[in-house]
């Protein structure tokens, strides 16, 4: 099968490449770039633990070609901090125990970035919502909504 | 409570960083040149001879690198005990699940090897199958191997004081079948490992929870010592019992591929097959007896059990134990009989998860004391603390219980508001909302039979920070940051002075596993010892400078100093300095290990502790029950954990919280759907757990207990809330519907069929 050349950014680094047109987007991050910390769960686009943000949606990397990535932006958990400097989601993760063994916790905050891009104020519906394709079984997932709510605040300032 | 500087305190974990960062990881993250990929070729069918292999087809795949079947182990077997070693890393001729491992093929990249798999040409002669326990155990039903006969794999029996005299002196004598779920332990890590043969032995760096097992197998099944055998624990995705607690066909066959080639060799499950093939949580029938007085006092119970244990025993003999020891908890039983048989089947194999073994059988009899009371027209929590155990107790099988907050747990779910306002029976339309509770009882630092104890090494630096070995594994549980409190307080320092090092067996003490909620109570023993001893030796120097006692030798708040006299006083790293280099410069170098459990315990018939203390839950929850449609949602729970002191509050709060959501889905929606040994919802489509939108409001309440003999005064607080929730669960949804239902999962259907029946019957 006839190899495709595309072209994206990475955690704000150009990249060109050239992708089989059978290779998911989670396996070119993984693999080719040796971004582990998307992690592969169920590889049917269920369990939300490979979710990564692509064109300011989070997305199923183990669902998406590669060649899709073409053009686009994308964002790995690997991409969240800023130098020594953590992402307050990631701060608050930390602080309120918002994971357990980790495995899903990659995908668990792309997705909670993604909510907070587009919601800064959510209510605990609306966290519960923007989780809900990501599977958590340490947690109960009370400390994740918990962890979400306070990175909420902590971006508005506090207040 | 001492004035502790790190313990109590809700310190964050101490692996939050690598892993909110994606720095941490897992075993599938690994990878070497020159790696080779490892898959395995499964049995179609539940229960066949092997007549043939072909592996001609798969080796001509270009890419293809070798080709094993169950002849290359040469007969080698496992188990858990050594009567019980009856499973194969491939079988070799004959299969008993569908799924089985049966030939493996490892190949230049994952899909090479998955095509190669597919090309091995396996030739079965088809046998009848048995698929229900029930069946199975029947005169004429087809025996699945030449030892046991009926299919039993395992019985156990316990029989103490006199049943029948119980049931005589009973004002009310009852009988029910309670059925518990076969659900999955839901990990969402697949098992994976990247394995290395050269000529210093086995490397592994494996997914799994307890370490220290495969270790014994590789070493075992490849001929070499231990020293030999070096299992590196990576980060582990979530274990929770069975599968990561022990060997796989993929450990066994990559390390051999190894052996062939010299090359790496990796192997990652996929769900399906985890789903498909791997350990889940026996589902069992319980047939309860129980009799009772007028007053609510329990006078005698007889169980009789009877677990699907699937194709291989496993861990299986220690589940039915369980099953049994721990039912004369929490309540007080004086005469009680039970027996347990796990069987044979052609299902997928049944070993231990969260709540192992009890969560069963007090599911059953938590239920049935509750319906009694009721026909006795006795409240919930006066029929609980009636029987409620205190301590100091030793029940009939001589379980001691040292520390007990049973009775504080039930009264303060009858304190709360929502308890009190139960009798106003609430309805919106055709929601019907039930409030209902359960009290029940988990062991921590379990035994078994063998080695149990836990070890700890730690290392003093020259500049005052610390290296901490464990052979204990955080496979999430959050055990890394409560030893590190533990190692941190015991030495007077601060969380980042103590640098906990993950296992590696080749340089860590051995260590049993993490399993049955044993590491804060033995780990932390061992670590605390270890901690100790390091002062001891530290002390000596202090003591020299000082010219004092060395017991006289304080050490807090990163400062050494001599009791009563505060001016003699140093840095904590001054005086590692001082040791390191007086002299000819001293090793400091300590060590521990746990010695609890060293009294009587008789496998055999049930007597003696299954652990060294015992955790006990009182849990309230609410539900809302749709009486058109039979939709169960569960809306609140309240939580009272006794775990003996919390070391970690936020982290006794996190556990609780998530085995009360695993505990939700088996009573309520999760279970695998079987049809002649093939699972038909092998996927995490269609084999449901609890998603963000199912989830309650949960509170915790640390009822604080402290236990005589746990580290601070800790017991477990992992496994308790996941026996406690089906059985309030069940009890809320009886509120709701005054119907009592007796089998996991509580779905919808089965809620809106007897609705449909009770109407029908008036």
């Amino acid at each position: 099968m006839e190899m495709k050349a595309i072209k994206f950014v990475l955690n704000g680094e150009t990249h060109e490449c050239l992708v089989s047109p059978w290779r998911t987007l989670l396996e070119m991050i993984r693999e080719d770039f040796k971004l582990t910390g998307a992690k592969e769960g169920c590889g049917q686009g269920e369990c939300g633990s490979c979710t990564v943000i692509m064109g300011g949606k989070s997305v199923n990397s183990c669902l998406v070609p590669a060649v899709e990535a073409d053009g686009q932006e994308i964002i790995t958990i690997e991409g969240l901090k800023k130098g020594e400097t953590l992402h307050p989601i990631q701060e608050a993760f930390v602080a309120h125990s918002g994971m357990q063994c980790g495995f899903c916790t990659s995908g668990m905050i792309m997705s909670a970035k993604h909510l907070l891009d587009g919601n800064p104020d959510p209510t605990l519906e609306e966290i519960q919502e923007g989780v809900s394709g990501n599977f958590c079984r340490c947690t109960g997932y009370t400390k994740i909504f918990e962890s979400i709510g306070a990175a909420a605040k902590a971006m508005k300032g506090g207040e | 409570m001492e004035d502790y500087s790190v313990i109590g305190k809700r310190i964050p974990r101490v692996d939050g960083l690598a892993k909110v960062t994606g720095e941490a990881k897992y075993a599938a993250d690994y990878e070497m040149p020159g790696m080779l990929w490892c898959k395995i070729a499964r049995s179609p069918y539940a229960h066949a001879k092997i007549l043939n292999i072909d592996t001609s087809m798969a080796k001509r795949l270009p890419g293809v690198k070798a080709v094993i079947t169950g002849e290359d182990f040469k007969g080698w077997k496992w188990g858990w005990m050594p009567k019980t070693r009856e499973e194969e890393p491939l079988a070799a001729e004959r299969v008993r699940y569908l799924g089985e491992a049966v030939a493996a093929v490892a190949a230049i990249d994952e899909d090479t090897a998955e095509e190669a798999a597919q090309l091995i040409k396996v030739e079965y002669e088809e046998l009848p199958g048995v698929f229900d326990p029930e069946e199975a155990m029947k005169d004429g039903a087809f025996q699945i191997y030449d030892h046991a006969k009926n299919n039993i794999s395992w019985d156990f029996h316990m029989d103490f004081g006199d049943v029948e005299k119980g049931f005589r002196e009973a004002d009310l004598v009852r009988e029910d079948r309670f059925e518990t779920g076969r659900v999955i332990t839901g990990y969402l890590e697949p098992p994976a490992a990247v394995a290395m043969y050269d000529s210093s032995g086995i490397t592994i760096w494996a997914a799994k929870q307890s370490p220290y097992f495969v270790y014994r197998h590789l070493a075992a099944c490849f001929g070499l010592p231990l020293s030999k055998v070096r299992v590196i624990q990576p980060f582990i995705g979530g274990g929770f019992g069975g599968t990561k607690n022990d060997s796989l066909a993929g450990d066994f066959c990559s390390v051999l591929f190894s052996k062939m080639t010299g090359k790496p060799v990796k192997f990652v499950y996929t769900m399906e097959e985890v789903l498909m093939t791997c350990r889940r949580r026996h589902n069992m029938i319980v047939f309860n007896k129980m009799g009772m007085k007028k007053d609510g006092a329990i006078t005698a119970m007889e169980s009789r059990v009877i677990a699907d244990g699937g194709a291989h025993t496993a861990i299986g003999p220690l589940t039915m134990y369980l099953t049994g020891c721990m039912s004369t908890l929490p309540y007080k039983l004086p005469n009680f009989k039970h027996d347990a048989y796990r069987m044979y089947t052609n299902n997928p194999i049944g070993a231990a998860m969260r709540g192992h073994g009890v969560t069963h059988t007090r599911f059953a009899a938590e239920l049935q004391m509750e319906m009694m009371a009721e026909e006795l027209g006795i409240d919930p929590v006066a029929v609980r603390l009636k029987n409620a155990i205190t301590a100091p107790h030793e029940t009939i099988n001589k379980v001691t219980v040292k520390s007990c907050g049973l009775v504080e747990g039930i009264e303060t779910i009858a304190d709360s508001p929502v308890w009190k306002d139960r009798g106003n029976k609430k309805q919106k339309g055709p929601i019907a909302h039930g409030v209902g509770m359960s009290a029940t009882s988990y062991l921590g630092g379990a035994r078994q039979r063998g080695h149990q104890s836990c070890a700890a090494v730690i290392r003093l630096c020259e500049d005052g920070s610390v290296d901490y070995l464990t052979g204990a594994t955080d496979c999430g549980q959050g055990s890394d940051t409560v030893l590190v409190q533990m190692v941190a307080e015991e030495l007077g320092l601060g969380m980042a002075d103590v640098d906990i090092k993950r296992v590696d067996t080749a340089v860590t003490p051995c260590d049993a596993g993490s399993y049955g909620s044993r590491v804060t109570v033995l780990a932390g023993k061992a670590a605390r010892k270890a901690a100790q001893d390091v002062k001891q030796q530290l002390a000596v120097f202090a003591a020299e400078k000082w010219e004092a006692a060395p017991e006289d030798i304080l050490f807090k708040d990163r400062r050494v100093s001599v009791k009563g006299q505060p001016e003699k006083t140093m840095p904590f790293d001054q005086l590692a300095k001082i040791a390191c280099y007086s002299g000819s410069g001293a090793v400091i170098l300590g060590r521990g290990y746990s010695d609890y459990g060293i009294d009587i315990l008789d496998f055999e018939k049930g007597i003696g502790n299954c652990g060294t203390s015992y955790s006990f839950t009182s849990q309230l929850t609410e539900v809302d029950v749709d009486l058109e449609t039979g939709f169960l949602k569960c809306t609140d729970m309240l939580i009272a954990h006794d775990c003996g002191v919390p070391l970690n509050p936020i982290n006794v709060e996190a556990q609780n919280q998530g085995a009360a959501m695993q505990g939700m889905g088996q009573a309520m929606y999760e279970v695998f759907k079987m049809d002649h040994g093939k699972t038909l919802n092998a996927s995490l489509v269609d084999y449901k757990m609890p998603l963000a939108s199912d989830i309650p409001n949960i509170e915790v309440v640390d009822i604080i207990a402290e236990d005589p003999d746990g580290p601070f005064g800790a017991k477990e607080a992992s496994e308790g809330a996941i026996v406690s929730v089906p059985p309030s669960i069940f009890t809320a949804v009886h509120d709701a519907t005054g119907i009592w239902f007796k089998e996991q999962p509580l779905t919808p259907e089965k809620i809106a069929m007897a609705l449909r029946e009770k109407k029908k019957n008036g």
